[in-house]
Order: structure tokens, then C-alpha cells, then sequence
């Protein structure tokens, strides 16, 4: 226990100061948001590469929680669905299904470039499409994988703060 | 003649005259007579016993009537608690029965004549067991009482070869039970002038303590074992879940209080009170009961089993009750002894109430579906709304939560046992938190099984064909469960209508003033710190709940609510296999109490013929047995089965070796006889 | 129904409902500075329920009425006991239900009616919440209660006004061995009741390490925003529950405006360092396997009996 009191101290803050206020367009949802979004995220066929740089943009370092955005277990929860991967096809029915159980209103944002136009996966024979092509997406985040400051950029856009 | 013997004479006669119905009338009318006049003589029992309780009196003696003993009846204000208690249940059921026994479309029919006419002598039987006022008296009616539910447990046997094995258990503990109160009372008797109580009362306080203490213990277990006292309980489970819904219930509600009124009857009235150990025991047994019988409730799935196993339990929290009464009434503390007896006698009321109405909505999803286990049954909100209203209700009385029925009388239990700890000394230092904890802990866990009763047998989505299939029970059945719902919306709200009663005929058991000072409103303690309103309570819950959801609506967006498929994670539709059931709600608190409950397991795995890597079928068994039958009665019962083996090389069959028992036995005879001339 | 009454119903009731969001937003944002992180702020609990409310009411195809009605009567439970507690007043007009074992008594009928709402979803998860939700709570009662009795014997009464009373007249009562074992007890059947670590995670993920959250997943909207104000709600009650009964001093025995505001001022006070030392607590501690939950239940109520026997030994 001491040791990690001592490590508590050593580190101090370890969050980089926030960056300036992402420039853009916000879906039309996230007005009703008021800085406060739950996020569901659906692997729909990725490789894992998004879901690392994700889990470092909610990490201490880049700490997307301070602008309000936290992960939520169940999609009833949720206000956002964060989409990575191309959609394969064991995933399409679940796909739909989850984005189905999140209430009004709601925003889907996709993920890295397999999400957005299937990427490198694009034509093979397990993939059924881009997340687009299965429910409609609010907010794309270009990148292969993207780094986590375009992350938590997109996930400002959505809480406004 | 007074309300009481008027009253009572009614009650008498009505019975007599649709046990004669029963027999004679043809099947339409005969369930119909029967149950309205088993109602009629509920409500005239309420009343005699009611005006019994207000004061007044009654006694009647016909020497003739029996021989040897002749019958005396005398009415006083505890008989007449018990008197009305058995009235109430009565009047439930006896309206409940003429629509049940007609079976429903899975269940079986109970309208025969046997079945119809022992009914009212069963309901009869129970009413005069608070009144008799000899011993004579009291174990015919005893018997009487017993003989009938007997007669009535085993009323589907042609059907269920479980039934007849549960008869058989409950015969013979019964009969046992039977042997114990007789030799006790016979001791009794024999040091006294007669066979009345009133000679009892004044032979009491001059018997030596041994003798009392030898009396004091045979009635208890012939008393505890009729009341699901553990250990002598093993019928209790098995009895209840086979008899038919309406005689489960009277057993349950009415028949079991009169072990505890025989204990009360004997231990405080007759014997005038005991030493300290008395009581310790009787608390330590209501305590084992209390916690034996939850923990054995929580774990099973048979809803039936789990409602008998839970009559247990409260018969526990009663004699915990008693016990501690006896306790502070040796101590010489008269204010605390009357809390805790009206602690008791309270319990016994709502518990009379409550455990209708659970047997009542079990038995009417017995009636429509046929299945009595837990892990079959679900979703039968749909069909049967009215039914899931009532198990809810009496499962809310029945977890002691506020705004229920059990939770004023458990109140009062603690706070009687909780001021207990200056008074009584160094065993009740160590006594009275152990009795605390044991109260808590049978909370806590009639809290899981019926959470588990209700949601898994009655919530989300039916289990099996039978439960998808299931309608609503017909009215007379529905009427019996508003009446005991009724009552116990009455009990929770109003205890004004009770506990002045209640105390005033406790106050008297035990030789002190009234211990609870009670308004329509509140719930005071005399002498002692403590306060109750458990209509401020409900009100204050209701207030909430209006405020809440008109918060909801002001606040919220207004905004068309959306059906949606439940949350599945996205794969496969939800099948009835993936929901929780009983046993896997259970098995937390299994494992948790595994040194107790020790579940027997059973793995057969079905090997293809080629190759024994092949598993063809793996078939799982799960029991969770009884572990006080395995440990106490299995010894016992092996070891009868050897005398029996043993015993039957005396008698092989050669009439030889017969002619030659009796010739040696005269002979030794004439021997004795000489040498001890 | 005297005024000094009326106000503290009314204080309390705006505090509990008011406040309790800001202490979950409180104990997170403590949470968040110590594993370096920067943290949304204390308010984002309520900018989190304002946006709930603005959400679609969903109803699962399957469930009954129990479903629906289970979060506004968890929200009434806790009024009921935030009106009834003495928190900010010690003459509450709802004094005959401010008994303490009332008050548990009706906490835990909250739980219940979670918990079968989540067996109604018919979903493995609600049902699973459900079971180990009541199997805590089985085993929370007999350390709940014997704490309760080792805190009624010095007074005589288990009236929570009475309790506070007495501590408040007799300051030396604190430091009793009896107080000491029965707050130990307390503070261990507080985290197993409200649900925080090392009994159970409110913010993991992972549906078979859940227990309470569990029961809710498949609400949504204002039924949820419902459900976790409760939820806060629960904690600042057995958290000021905590305080009050051990710690009273500051509380308003009179009517006067200053001695009300300075009652708040130390209700609040109170229950912020409590929520911060729990969850700097949190932060050294991992959730414990469900099994041996019992144990560590079992040696809160050991110390529970303790309490008890120190009581009458020493009385």
C-alpha cells in the first residue's frame, strides 16, 4: 500500500494539458448532449489497433473523461456508439441490434479507416461493408489507427466542451 | 348465554352440518355447502373468539358426553386469540376451496366425499383445541385435529405416490408427537386432582421441579414437533407441499399456532412459569428453526416445499418470542415479558394471514399450470395478474419489510430483545445478541427466497408450456385470496385493530400490565424507549413515489416511449433457457452455507459404444436433502430397520418354536413366582 | 407539526436530493487527481442526469410493471429515510419512522425492488445481479442489526433522534470501545450496501464482476437518471447516517436561523470528508471475489458481537 502511495506522489499529474477547442461541425444530436456523453464501444471486425489507441485516449495521459465522456457497459446507457473495424459479417445483426437498443437521441461514431471505408480489408469475402453501410454514422475519425488526440478531438465535438 | 358460547355453539353446529353435507350432497352443491358453511363458521368463530379476548368468558362441562374424562370447554382470552386466529384462516379457505377443488385443467379434483366431509371437521377440530379445558378434552381434540388433516394430506394418493410416503411420515411424527403430550399431561394428571386445568393451574405450583421440568419437556416436543420446531420438522416439508392448496394452508395458518398455544398453555398458564432453562430452550430451538428453515426455503424450488419450510421459520421467530418471554418473565421484568409474548402473538396473526394468501396464489398456480417447481414456472403476470398481485403482497408480509405485515411484529421482537440486555444477567449478556443475529439473519434470508419465489416463479418469461398456457384462477378462488389480502393490507397498516388485543392477552399470560400503548397511528412501547408508525411509513413511501414520479414527468423531455427487444448483446433471440432460475439464484447463498445445506451430487456420464472418448449423453443430478433427516432420523430409521431384521429370526415360521416361547415363558413365570413368594 | 420540523424535512430533502450527485462527482474527481488524471469535474454527475432525462423512455419487450415502477420507488425509499434521519434537525416530524430499524428496514426494500427488476428483465445479467444483490444483503442483515443493538443499549432506545441526542450530551460516548467496534461493523456494511469497492465495482465493465449494476443494465433514460440519483442518494444517507450517529456535533437542536445554516453547513461538511476518505480508500483497494465476501461480512460481524458484549461489560 505504501508503495503505491509513494508512486501516487512521484507521478503527480500525469494528464497533458488540454488542447485548444477542436474547430468543425458537430453532429446535429450532440446539441442536446450538454457535455455529457456515454460511450458504447462495438469491435464490429477490428484488429485491435483502434481499441489500443482508444484505451490510451481515455488513459491518464490524454484523459478524455475531463470533457465529459465516459465508456458504459450497456448500450441502454449510452448515448454514443464508438464503432471500430469493418463490419464483418458475423457482426452485422449485432451491430444493428445494438445500435437499435440506444435510445434517442443518438450519435454513431466510426472509428479509424477500416470503420470508415473498410480500409485495407476492403473486398474480402467476411467482410459485409463499412460501418456506414449498416447504420448511419454522425462522425468519422480518418487514421489507421488514428492517435488518440484525433480521438478525444471527435469525442469533444460531441460534448462541446 | 354469552356472545362467546353463542358464538361458538354456531360454529359447532355449521360445522357438524357441512361435514353431514359433504357426505351427502351430490358433486355440484357439495364443494359449493361445503366451503360457504367452513366460511360461516370461521366468521362466528372470529366473533367468539374476539369477545373472548374483550373479557368475556365462557365454560361449559358435560360429564357424559365422554367416558372416563367427560368434556369440559372453557373459553378465556388466550384460547380465544388462537379461536380467532383459526376462524380467520378458516373463512379464507373455506371460500378458496370450492373453486380449487374442482382441479383446473392440470390439477387434480378434491371434491369427493371423504375429502369434502372431513374438511369442516378438520376447521372444526382446530376451533376446539383452544377451547378444551381438561386434558381428556384437549387430547381428543387433538386427535381429532390430527386424524382429520391426516385424512386430508393423504387425499391425493391414487394420484402421487409422493403422497403416500408424506402420509405415512406424518402419521407416525404425529402419533409420536401424540405419545410425548400425553405422557407429559399424564405426569401432570397424576399429581394433580383431576383432569381439568383448573386443577392443573393449582397442582402446578407445587410439583418439584423435576417432575415439572419432565413435564415441561414431553409437551414440548410433542407441542414443537406440531409446530415445525426443528429438529422434530422433517413432516413439515413434506406434508405441506402434498396435501391439496386449501389444507396446506389451514395447516399452515391455523393448525401449526396450536403447538405454540400448547406451549404457552402449559409452560405459562398450567406450570405458572419456569426456571431460566426452560426458556433457553425453547428460544435456542425457535432459533435453530428460524435459520434452519430459511436457509432450507432460500435453497429450494419447489414453491410448495419452500412455503413449508418458511411456516417453520416463523413458528421459529415465534417460540424465539416466547422463549425470551419466559426468560424475562423468570427474571421478574413482567413489562418486557408481555412485549415479548405480544411480539409472539402478533407474529402468529400476521403469520396466519400472510401464509393463506401464499398458499392460496401457490395453489392457484398449481390449479392452472399443474407444476409446483420454481424452475418451471415464469411469466405468469400475463395470464394470471391477479394471482402475481397476491404472491406479491404476501411476499413483501412475508420478507418483514415495511410497509408489510411482518415487519411490526418483528419489530417488536427486537425491541423486546434488545432492552433485554441490562435486565437478566450474564446468559442473557450472551443469549440475546445471539438472538438478535438470529432474527437478522432469517431477514436477511427471507428476503432472498422470496425475491426468489416471486421473481423467478411469477417475473419475465414463462420456463416450460404449462406456465406459457396459464389463465386466471375462477372467482370463488380469487374472492378467498382478496379476503386474506385484505387482512393483511389490514395487519400492516392498522395494527390498531390488533395489537390493544394482543397486548391486553399477553399482558395477562405472563401476570403484567399492557406492554404497548397503541393509536391509529403509532405503536408505543410502555416503560420502555420505542415508537412505530407504520402508517406514517407507508404514507411517507407513497408521498415519495408521487413526488418522484411527478419529478419524472415535470423534468423530463417529453418524448414517445419506445418498445425495444431486451438487450441480448445483439447475438441470438433470448430463449425461456437463458433466464435465471431458482436453483441458480440459490446457489450464492449455497455455496455460502455449504458446511449446512451439503447438496448431493450426481454425475453419469453415457460412453458411445466405440470409444470411451466419445461421451454420448452426461446426466447431472442435484439434491439438497434435508441434512437434519440425513443426520438425526436416517440413524435412526437404519437402526429400527435392524431390530426389525434382528427380531424377525425370533419368528421364522415353525410353530414348534412358538409352542416352545410360550411353554418356557409360562414356566419361568411359575419359577418367579415361587422365588418371590 | 412544528415549523423548526418543516424546515429541517425540507432542508434535508433539498441537500440529500441536491447534493448527493456532487459527492459521487466528489469521490470521483479524488479518484481521478490521484491516478493523475485531470477529472471532469464535481458536477458531471448532474450534467449526466440532466442529460438523461432529456433521453427516450425504452420499455423492454417482456417486462411488467415491477420493471417500471422499481426505480421511482427506490427514489421514495430514499426520501422517506432523508426525510425521516435526523441529519440537519433533531426533531423530525417524522419521528416514529426515524427508528433504526425503520430506516434499514426500508433501504433494503429499495434493493428488493431492484433486485426484481432485474429478475424481470428475464436477461442472465439482471438475474445473476439479482442473486448476489440479495446474498449480500442476506448476510449484511445480522452485522447490520447487532450493530444497531450495540448502539441502543447506552440510550435505551433504537430511536435515531434519541441516539443522536445522547451523543450529543454525552461527548465521551464517542470514544467508547462500543462505538469504536460498532462503527468498524458500520463501515463495512455501508460499502457492502451501497455497492463500492472492495464489495463491489460501480464502474467496471465486465457484467459477471458486476452486482448492482448488473440489475440496471437494461434500464435507460429518465428511469435510469432515477436509478443513479437513488444510488447517490443511498450513499450520502448511510454516509450521514455514519456521521450523525458517531459524529453529531454541529447538528441543530433549536430553531434559530444561524444554528439551522451552521447545521447544514457541518451535515455537508461531514459527509464530503467521509466520501473522500472512501474513496482515497478505493483507490489502494480491488474488488474482492464474491466467495470470500462473506468472510470479510463475517469478520464485520464478529466485531458487531463485540460491540454488543463490550456494551454490557463495560456498561
Amino acid at each position: 500500500m505504501l508503495t503505491l502511495w509513494r508512486k501516487i506522489r512521484r507521478s503527480g499529474r500525469v494528464a497533458e494539458p488540454a488542447p485548444p477547442r477542436p474547430v468543425g461541425e458537430s453532429p446535429a444530436a450532440a446539441a442536446q448532449f450538454g457535455g455529457s456523453v456515454q460511450i458504447r464501444h462495438v469491435d464490429a471486425g477490428s484488429c485491435n489497433g483502434c481499441e489500443v489507441e482508444i484505451a490510451s485516449a481515455f488513459g491518464p495521459v490524454y484523459d478524455a473523461e475531463r470533457y465529459g465522456a465516459r465508456l458504459v457497459a450497456s448500450p441502454r446507457h449510452a448515448d454514443a456508439l464508438l464503432v471500430t473495424g469493418a463490419v464483418t459479417l458475423n457482426m452485422l445483426e449485432p451491430l444493428r441490434r445494438t445500435y437499435e437498443a440506444v435510445p434517442d437521441p443518438k450519435v454513431v461514431v466510426a472509428v479509424g479507416d477500416c470503420a470508415r471505408n473498410c480500409g485495407v480489408f476492403a473486398g474480402a469475402y467476411g467482410v459485409a461493408g463499412a460501418v456506414g453501410d449498416v447504420v448511419p454514422v454522425d462522425l468519422e475519425i480518418p487514421g489507421c489507427p488514428p492517435r488518440p488526440e484525433a480521438i478525444v478531438a471527435a469525442l469533444r465535438k460531441l460534448t462541446g466542451r | 348465554m354469552n356472545p362467546v358460547s353463542g358464538a361458538l355453539l354456531g360454529a359447532v353446529i355449521v360445522g357438524a352440518l357441512s361435514a353431514v353435507a359433504g357426505l351427502l350432497l351430490p358433486r355440484p352443491a357439495r364443494s359449493a355447502v361445503v366451503g360457504v358453511g367452513i366460511a360461516a363458521s370461521g366468521v362466528a368463530a372470529v366473533v367468539a373468539g374476539v369477545a373472548a379476548m374483550a373479557g368475556q368468558g365462557a365454560s361449559l362441562a358435560l360429564p357424559d358426553l365422554l367416558p372416563l374424562s367427560g368434556v369440559v370447554i372453557g373459553v378465556d382470552a388466550l384460547g380465544g386469540l388462537f379461536l380467532a386466529v383459526t376462524g380467520g384462516v378458516a373463512v379464507a379457505t373455506g371460500i378458496y376451496g370450492m373453486g380449487y377443488c374442482t382441479g383446473g385443467r392440470h390439477g387434480h379434483r378434491t371434491d369427493g366425499r371423504l375429502v369434502q366431509a372431513t374438511l369442516p371437521l378438520f376447521v372444526l377440530a382446530m376451533m376446539l383445541v383452544p377451547v378444551a379445558a381438561s386434558v381428556g378434552t384437549f387430547l381428543l381434540c387433538w386427535e381429532l385435529m390430527a386424524l382429520t388433516s391426516l385424512l386430508l394430506v393423504i387425499a391425493e394418493h391414487r394420484r402421487r405416490p409422493a403422497v403416500a410416503s408424506a402420509g405415512r411420515w406424518y402419521a407416525v411424527m404425529t402419533q409420536l408427537g401424540l405419545v410425548a403430550i400425553l405422557i407429559g399431561l399424564l405426569v401432570f394428571v397424576s399429581n394433580a386432582a383431576d383432569g381439568t386445568f383448573a386443577a392443573l393451574r393449582v397442582a402446578g405450583h407445587h410439583l418439584s421441579p423435576t417432575v415439572a421440568g419432565l413435564v415441561f419437556v414431553t409437551t414440548l416436543i410433542g407441542f414443537g414437533s406440531k409446530a415445525g420446531m426443528v429438529p422434530l420438522h422433517a413432516w413439515l416439508p413434506r406434508a405441506h407441499p402434498e396435501a391439496p392448496s386449501n389444507v396446506s394452508a389451514l395447516m399452515s395458518a391455523a393448525m401449526v399456532n396450536l403447538g405454540v398455544y400448547g406451549i404457552v398453555r402449559v409452560g405459562f398458564d398450567l406450570l405458572g412459569g419456569g426456571p431460566n432453562w426452560w426458556w433457553l430452550l425453547v428460544l435456542s430451538l425457535g432459533a435453530l428453526s428460524a435459520v434452519y428453515g430459511i436457509l432450507q426455503a432460500a435453497i429450494g424450488t419447489d414453491l410448495k416445499r419452500l412455503l413449508g419450510y418458511s411456516t417453520s421459520e416463523n413458528m421459529g421467530l415465534v417460540l424465539i418470542g416466547v422463549g425470551a418471554a419466559g426468560l424475562f418473565a423468570s427474571s421478574g421484568d413482567g413489562t418486557l415479558a408481555g412485549l415479548a409474548m405480544a411480539a409472539a402473538m402478533l407474529h402468529i396473526v400476521n403469520h396466519a394471514a400472510f401464509k393463506t394468501l401464499l398458499f392460496q396464489s401457490a395453489g392457484s398456480v398449481v390449479y392452472a399450470t399443474g407444476r409446483r417447481d420454481l424452475d418451471d414456472l415464469g411469466g405468469l403476470r400475463v395470464g394470471m395478474p391477479r394471482t402475481t398481485a397476491a404472491f406479491g403482497l404476501g411476499a413483501l408480509a412475508a420478507s418483514a419489510l415495511p410497509p408489510g405485515a411482518a415487519f411490526v411484529s418483528e419489530w417488536l421482537l427486537l425491541q423486546a430483545l434488545i432492552h433485554g440486555l441490562p435486565a437478566a444477567g450474564i446468559s442473557a449478556a450472551i443469549v440475546m445478541p445471539l438472538a438478535v443475529a438470529a432474527v437478522a439473519l432469517t431477514a436477511g434470508l427471507a428476503v432472498a427466497t422470496f425475491v426468489k419465489a416471486y421473481g423467478v416463479g411469477f417475473l419475465a418469461r414463462p420456463r416450460s408450456p404449462e406456465a406459457r398456457s396459464a389463465v386466471e384462477s375462477p372467482p370463488s378462488m380469487i374472492a378467498g385470496m382478496a379476503v386474506a389480502g385484505a387482512a393483511c393490507i389490514a395487519l400492516a397498516l392498522l395494527p390498531i385493530l390488533v395489537l390493544p388485543a394482543i397486548g391486553a392477552v399477553a399482558g395477562g399470560v405472563v401476570d403484567s400490565g399492557d406492554p404497548v400503548a397503541v393509536t391509529a397511528m403509532t405503536i408505543r412501547l410502555v416503560d420502555v424507549a420505542g415508537s412505530l408508525s407504520p402508517l406514517m411509513l407507508a404514507i411517507a413511501l407513497v408521498v415519495g413515489l408521487a413526488a418522484t414520479l411527478a419529478g419524472a414527468r415535470v423534468f423530463a423531455t417529453r418524448r414517445a416511449a419506445r418498445a425495444a427487444r431486451l438487450w441480448d448483446c445483439g447475438a441470438g433471440p433470448l430463449s425461456a433457457r437463458m433466464e435465471y432460475t431458482a436453483t441458480s439464484f440459490a446457489e450464492p447463498l449455497q455455496r455460502v452455507f455449504d458446511d449446512v445445506v451439503q447438496a448431493e451430487q450426481d454425475v453419469d456420464v453415457t460412453h458411445h459404444q466405440e470409444s470411451s472418448y466419445l461421451v454420448k449423453a452426461v446426466e447431472y443430478r442435484r439434491r439438497v436433502p434435508d441434512r437434519i433427516e440425513r443426520r438425526l432420523y436416517d440413524p435412526v430409521l437404519a437402526a429400527m430397520a435392524g431390530w426389525g431384521r434382528a427380531g424377525r429370526r425370533l419368528a421364522p415360521g415353525s410353530v414348534h418354536r412358538y409352542l416352545g416361547y410360550g411353554f418356557y415363558s409360562v414356566c419361568a413365570l411359575l419359577i418367579l413366582l415361587v422365588v418371590t413368594r | 407539526m412544528s415549523l423548526f420540523g418543516t424546515v429541517g424535512i425540507i432542508l434535508q430533502l433539498l441537500i440529500v436530493v441536491a447534493l448527493s450527485p456532487l459527492l459521487i462527482g466528489l469521490m470521483r474527481q479524488i479518484r481521478a487527481l490521484m491516478e493523475g488524471r485531470a477529472g471532469p469535474g464535481i458536477g458531471q454527475p448532474w450534467r449526466d442526469l440532466r442529460k438523461l432525462m432529456r433521453k427516450q423512455p425504452i420499455t423492454p419487450r417482456g417486462t411488467t410493471e415491477v420493471f417500471r415502477f422499481a426505480p421511482p420507488l427506490l427514489v421514495a425509499t430514499c426520501l422517506a429515510v432523508a426525510a425521516a434521519a435526523p441529519f440537519v434537525t433533531t426533531a423530525s416530524e417524522l419521528d416514529p419512522v426515524a427508528d433504526l430499524f425503520a430506516v434499514v428496514a426500508l433501504l433494503t426494500l429499495g434493493t428488493v425492488a431492484l433486485a426484481l427488476a432485474g429478475l424481470d428483465t428475464g436477461t442472465a445479467f439482471g438475474g445473476m445481479g439479482a442473486s448476489r444483490e440479495t446474498t449480500i444483503i442476506a448476510l449484511v442483515e445480522p452485522t447490520l442489526l447487532v450493530a444497531i443493538f450495540a448502539l441502543s443499549v447506552p440510550v435505551g432506545s433504537t430511536n435515531l433522534g434519541a441516539i443522536v441526542t445522547s451523543s450529543l450530551d454525552d461527548p465521551g460516548q464517542v470514544f467508547s470501545p462500543v462505538s469504536l467496534l460498532a462503527a468498524v461493523a458500520l463501515i463495512v456494511v455501508i460499502i457492502a450496501e451501497t455497492g463500492r469497492l472492495p464489495v463491489d465495482n460501480p464502474s467496471t465493465h465486465l457484467e459477471l464482476t458486476m452486482v448492482h449494476e448488473a440489475m440496471v443494465l437494461e434500464y435507460s433514460g429518465p428511469d435510469l437518471a432515477m436509478v443513479e440519483l437513488a444510488s447517490s442518494m443511498r450513499l450520502t444517507v448511510f454516509l450521514g447516517l455514519l456521521a450523525n450517529l458517531f459524529v453529531p456535533w454541529g447538528i441543530a437542536t433549536t430553531g434559530a436561523p444561524l444554528v439551522i445554516a451552521a447545521a447544514v453547513l457541518a451535515f455537508v461538511a461531514k459527509v464530503a470528508l467521509l466520501g473522500a476518505c472512501l474513496a482515497v480508500g478505493e483507490v489502494f483497494l480491488a474488488k474482492l471475489r464474491l466467495f470470500r465476501v462473506p468472510e470479510l461480512l463475517a469478520g464485520s460481524f464478529v466485531l458487531g458481537l463485540l460491540a454488543v458484549a463490550a456494551s454490557f461489560f463495560l456498561a
